[in-house]
């Protein structure tokens, strides 16, 4: 709600303009998070009626005082009256003191418990719901959903109850003090109410309006900041410049129209709000010249009625914030109750140790009922073995990898590790002998160091190196100014893509796994530092198992067993020798990126 | 907390800045000056009101005029009219001074950002920047639109209402301005404390969602590693230390603001209580005690007006300060005054001695290149990770100047070019392909808008891409991008590739294009390459991992440590170069068996 003030028309413009589909129901489950502080609540609900009352008290003292004692002439009455009236005022600054940080902590408590509840559920939800959603929208809802109802808890239950507390004290109080000229008073509200509705339901439309262009001009900046490089190298500058200018102007445009709206809206309740004090006065001293009322009680008539505008406006635009809430809260429970990975089996094993040895059996998978990836593979790797998985994109590779440390379950057939089905065991025992480096590497913010031992908190710094040497990445770590403290920030930023794929290595090769998964680990490695890897994995696989994908066939030739898959099936497997003898796929993927260099060796 | 570093209190930095920033106003002086008399007269008119007010009671309810009553309440709904329709004018007049404002100091960032060179992207981070054209933008826009006017009036309404109050009553006038100061440095304490622990809630709400998108980005890992736990305590360090900072705030409201209505309200009790005694001693009127305590609420407003606006400064300056450090950001590479235009390309480039080095950076990542390309020959250039290979082709465009030596390009410095004429000239394929929002045809003529559909899907074909944009749901009209469907690495590369070549360059860079796809559509489009680098004479560089990519080259560049270490063509490499044929073996280990 930048720019504006919490009860202004803006701000309540400015707020989506969406409902909860099932409002009581998740109303219900929103109060029902407060449990937990239940005897902090009534403590809150007895200071909101204090203040309440000790903001309708002082204005009928005020009044008593022009009428009892300065019309009476009564210096003394006074002066005790006035003590009541600092009484109450200080009443009311402990109270609000007192009601502000309670409810404050107590909100504050809950919306961290919410966001801690959210975290955990995105660590056990299975990947197939990450795959459906783009991480931009994840993000939104854990913070920009959690922050409308933090919105809320903040300014408007305090502000919801204080009002409303607020506004029937002060509107009985009128009452106490003179029906009729309360009564009059009243028309006012009515009038403000529609007024309101008028303005709001035209402002929310023109602030859509500007929310549509502000969200053009951001999709622009976003996208030309992280394309800049290729708006020099083609020379975009110019047709850049003159879409940025006509976005931009849009959105101006919608914002001095949609401020045009608001800036009409309170001058507009300033106006009625003089219109009931004028009623006040012109029916009220109609009454005491009738001598049906006193001028004390005019006085703290118009008292009140300066006060119970704010209230009013607040009410409206919490109103709002109290739907946009609703309908951020129900998007949170809908994470919330979405189904998460299938826990642990109940009587799941823990894998001890992993020998390596993998069986899948008539495997079929599909992250989408309609779309078979996989279909009916089967295939046994020993302990110790290398086994490379080749076939074009989409062919069902990383689909395979992916399977083995139970990233996604099976839609038919069964994966044995150790002669144990993977959904018998638990998964962190699973996982915890494996290691994989992917083809695009995810560095976590931090240092270098901090990276490598991802996996593996308690290593010490001489295991680090050696698994930085491994890896072919010591050499570049301690030619950097910080070496292994050199901080890798959002997305490894400063570092070639290669360097960041042997950090990627170097975490895996720590993790000290009896089960290696490498998914076109070395695409951005050049061939001799690839080499160098390789001839340090080789001492390291000889007693490890490990699937291997990889476009270049010439490191994959030593494989214990190449599988070539092709539109999720197998289509050969075998040695480098036995698919060559077999002039299959195989053989014919290996001249075609071998072509070249026969002519070369033969020379 | 006053040596926090977040803390955004005006430094004289930032004071500048607003300055500067209020120097954007100059184009709205209209706007902004009717928009100040509009709210000039609107105070007019408040004072006025309890005046009426005070007649009611006195001239009319106390002296049984029934009619006088009815005047005042005339006046008074007259008052208020005239004053809601300048304070409509008012905010209209200020919102449209202040947009006009946003729109013109964004059209300059953006045209700024169009012009800074790869050196200032590399240190940049993309989040950072958009903050500045979005967040700090709308703060300095707020508070030089309407905060400026807004101050003025304030400090009038101030003025104006302390001098109607002694005019009353300057002996109740006097009583009551002994709350003023009290509420003064309670706001003032307020704004001072409350300013930098927002800062902290900021910085600690960011930490949290850096972990929360760490997390989520790197779901396999977390998962692969069974991390789930660590980062789970990860996000409640964070989390708990945002609901620490939360709390903090909600502290110094609680602390302060309470305080401060206890004061305005202790200002009506001192007028209640001595201006009842005064009207007692018969010294003051009812009517008048009545006004007098309508005015103290204009004598607040302004206050908490002011109060407010402070903290509105505090931010509107550091974001100003933000703003105006991309705008002053140098200009590392653009045109001299008399540079002239690259005449149409015939395809000579030489490097003369050339070093080059990162900004800010220490060590040179390209040491004495030396070499000379002839019109339509293809370069290839070889070398480990790190050694150096993109940062040489990035200095052909001019996409950074070198630190020394020089690059002649048809016998031209580089740096003696217009910028434009020497990049149109030239097609080149970034390392890391970037979509646009857009359809396939719209990325693909992303260097060439006007350029017909043949011409386009001519450029497809010739990368390959055809085949799999004739596969899409609306072919060449597909939206891709953030907002529509995502695409392979090998098919964003692709559609690189078919960028590049649509614009006909006369010269080609290729900066390892095809390591992301697979062997097979390595080949079509390497042979695609190959007639095109061959049939249009093009000028081409290459740089590839895979031998096979560079073996036609007429020039091979071996790059280690940012120097040549060898360079020649395949057959004269093959017998020379010891590196060359390591490489070699590397890529054809295996092969013979």
């Amino acid at each position: 709600m930048r720019g504006a003030p919490p009860g202004s028309l803006a701000s309540m413009a400015q707020m989506e303009n969406e409902r909860a589909k099932n409002r009581s129901q998740t109303a219900k489950r929103l109060i029902g998070e407060f449990k937990p502080y239940g005897s902090s609540l009534w403590l809150v609900a007895a200071l909101v009626i204090l203040g309440a009352l000790s903001q309708a008290a002082a204005p009928w003292l005020v009044g008593r005082a022009i009428d009892e004692n300065i019309s009476k002439l009564e210096p003394v009455g006074l002066t005790l009256r006035m003590l009541e009236l600092l009484g109450v005022y200080i009443l009311g600054t402990l109270v609000s003191r007192q009601q502000i940080v309670l409810v404050g902590t107590i909100s504050q408590k809950l919306l961290a418990g919410l966001r801690q509840k959210l975290f955990m559920q995105l660590q056990r939800l299975p990947l197939t719901y990450f795959d459906k959603r783009p991480i931009g929208d994840l993000m939104s809802r854990v913070t920009n959903d959690v922050d409308t109802l933090s919105q809320f808890f903040g300014q408007g239950i305090t502000q919801l109850f204080g009002s409303l507390f607020g506004l029937i004290g002060i509107l009985i109080a009128m009452l106490f003090l003179n029906v009729p000229l309360a009564l009059v008073s009243y028309l006012v509200i009515p009038a403000m109410l529609l007024t309101t509705g008028f303005f709001a339901s035209r402002a929310r439309a023109a602030f859509r309006k500007t929310r549509e262009t502000v969200g053009d001009v951001t999709a622009d900046i976003q996208q030309e900041i992280g394309g800049a490089r290729e708006s020099q190298a083609f020379n975009r500058s110019k047709a850049n410049i003159d879409r940025f200018r006509g976005r931009n102007a849009a959105n101006r445009d919608a914002n001095v129209q949609a401020v045009g709206i608001t800036s009409a809206f309170s001058p507009a309740i300033e106006f009625l709000s003089t219109l009931a004090t004028a009623l006040v006065i012109g029916y009220g001293g109609y009454l005491v010249l009738e001598n049906q009322l006193s001028v004390g009680l005019l006085a703290a008539f118009l008292l009140y009625v300066q006060q119970f505008f704010r209230p009013v406006q607040l009410l409206s635009a919490i109103y709002t914030q109290a739907q946009s809430a609703l309908a951020g809260a129900e998007r949170i429970y809908a994470i919330l109750d979405d189904t998460p990975e299938p826990a642990d089996n109940p009587n799941a094993k823990v894998l001890a140790t992993l020998e390596g040895r993998i069986e899948f059996e008539n495997v079929s998978f599909a992250y989408s009922p309609d779309r078979e990836v996989l279909k009916n593979i089967s295939f046994t790797v020993e302990p110790g073995q290398t086994v490379a998985l080749v076939g074009t994109t989409g062919a069902g590779k990383t689909t395979v990898a992916n399977l083995i440390p139970r990233f996604y379950d099976v839609t038919a057939g069964k994966i044995l590790i150790d002669g144990t089905d993977v959904r018998d065991l638990t998964r962190a025992s699973l996982r915890a002998g494996m290691a994989m480096v992917l083809q695009e590497p995810f560095l976590f913010s931090g240092t270098i160091l901090d990276n490598i031992k991802y996996g593996k908190l308690e290593a010490s710094h001489a295991e680090i190196i050696l698994a930085a040497e491994t890896a072919s990445a010591h050499e570049f770590i301690s030619a950097l100014p910080k070496g292994y403290e050199t901080p890798i920030g959002e997305g490894g930023g400063g570092l070639s893509q290669g360097q960041r794929q042997l950090i990627a290595f170097a975490r895996a090769v720590l993790a000290n796994p009896k089960l290696l998964i490498l998914d076109e680990a070395t695409a951005n490695i050049d061939t001799r530092t690839e080499n160098l890897i390789q001839r340090a994995l080789e001492t390291l696989l000889k007693t490890r198992t490990s699937i291997v994908i990889a476009h270049r066939l010439s490191t994959i030739q030593h494989a214990s067993k190449i599988i070539v898959l092709e539109q999720g099936e197998i289509l050969e497997q075998g040695t480098h020798e036995e698919l060559l003898d077999l002039q299959g796929k195989y053989a014919e993927l290996h001249a075609r990126q071998f072509r070249v260099a026969k002519p070369i060796l033969a020379k | 907390m006053t040596n926090s570093p977040s803390r955004p209190a005006p430094s004289p930095g930032a004071n500048k800045a607003v300055g500067r920033a209020l120097g954007y106003l100059k184009t709205y002086r209209l706007e902004s000056v009717a928009a100040l008399v509009s709210l000039l007269l609107v105070t007019v008119a408040n004072l006025f009101a309890p005046q009426l007010i005070r007649i009611a009671i006195d001239d009319g309810i106390a002296k049984q005029n029934q009619e006088t009553v009815l005047y005042a309440v005339a006046g008074l709904i007259g008052a208020a009219l005239l004053r809601s329709l300048f304070t409509f004018a008012q905010g209209y007049l200020a919102e449209r001074a202040s947009q006009g404002v946003a729109f013109d100091i964004r059209e300059t960032l953006f045209e700024k950002l169009q012009r800074l060179g790869f050196s200032y992207y590399d240190q940049a981070q993309t989040g950072n920047l958009v903050t500045r054209l979005t967040s700090d933008v709308e703060a300095v826009r707020g508070f030089v639109g309407t905060g400026i006017v807004q101050i003025i009036a304030a400090l009038f309404t101030l003025f104006g209402t302390v001098i109607v109050l002694f005019v009353v009553n300057w002996s109740l006038t006097l009583i009551v301005l002994l709350t003023i100061p009290p509420i003064f440095y309670l706001l003032f304490r307020f704004v001072s404390q409350i300013g930098p622990r927002f800062g902290q809630v900021q910085i600690a709400l960011s930490k949290l969602n850096t972990v929360l998108q760490e997390d989520l980005r790197g779901l396999k890992v977390v998962r692969a590693f069974s991390r789930e736990n660590f980062e789970e305590q990860r996000y409640q360090n964070a989390n708990t230390d945002l609901l620490e900072k939360n709390v903090g705030t909600i502290q110094s409201i609680a602390g302060i603001f309470p305080n401060v209505i206890l004061f305005g309200n202790l200002g009506t009790l001192a007028v209640i209580w001595y201006g009842g005694l005064e009207v007692l001693g018969g010294k003051l009127s009812l009517g008048e005690l009545l006004a007098f305590n309508a005015y103290l609420g204009f004598l607040l407003q302004p206050i908490f007006t002011l109060g407010f606006l402070a903290a509105g400064i505090a931010r509107a300056g550091s974001s100003a300060e933000r703003i105006f450090e991309v705008l002053d950001a140098p200009l590392d590479v653009q045109d001299k005054k008399d540079a002239v235009a690259l005449p149409p390309l015939i395809g000579n480039l030489e490097f003369n001695d050339v070093s080059f080095r990162y900004l800010g950076a220490e060590k040179e990542v390209l040491k004495n290149i030396s070499f000379q390309v002839q019109a339509g020959q293809i370069v290839a250039i070889l070398g480990s990770t790190g050694s150096g290979k993109s940062s040489l082709t990035n200095l052909i465009p001019r996409f950074y100047d070198v630190t020394k030596g020089s690059i002649k390009i048809d016998g031209y410095d580089l740096r003696d070019l217009q910028l434009s004429s020497l990049r149109s000239q030239i097609g080149i394929v970034l390392q890391e392909a970037t979509l646009f929002s857009g359809t396939v045809r719209e990325n693909i003529a992303y260097g060439k808008p006007e350029a017909s559909l043949e011409d386009v899907i001519t450029a497809a074909q010739a990368a390959q891409a055809e085949e799999f944009i004739a596969k899409l749901e609306n072919g060449y009209d597909t939206i891709v991008g953030e907002r529509g469907i995502g695409l392979s690495g090998g098919q964003r590369q692709r559609l690189a590739i078919a960028r590049a070549l649509l614009v006909k360059p006369r010269m080609l860079i290729l900066d390892d294009s095809t390591s992301a796809v697979d062997a097979q559509t390595e080949n079509l489009i390497q042979d695609a390459l190959d007639n095109l680098m061959k049939a249009e004479r093009r000028t081409t560089f290459v740089i590839a991992q895979r031998i096979s990519t560079v073996r036609n080259a007429d020039l091979i560049l071996i790059l280690e440590n940012g120097q040549i270490k060898a360079s020649g063509t395949h057959e004269t490499l093959l017998e020379t170069s010891e590196l060359y044929n390591d490489i070699l073996g590397s890529q054809l280990k295996g092969s013979a068996s």
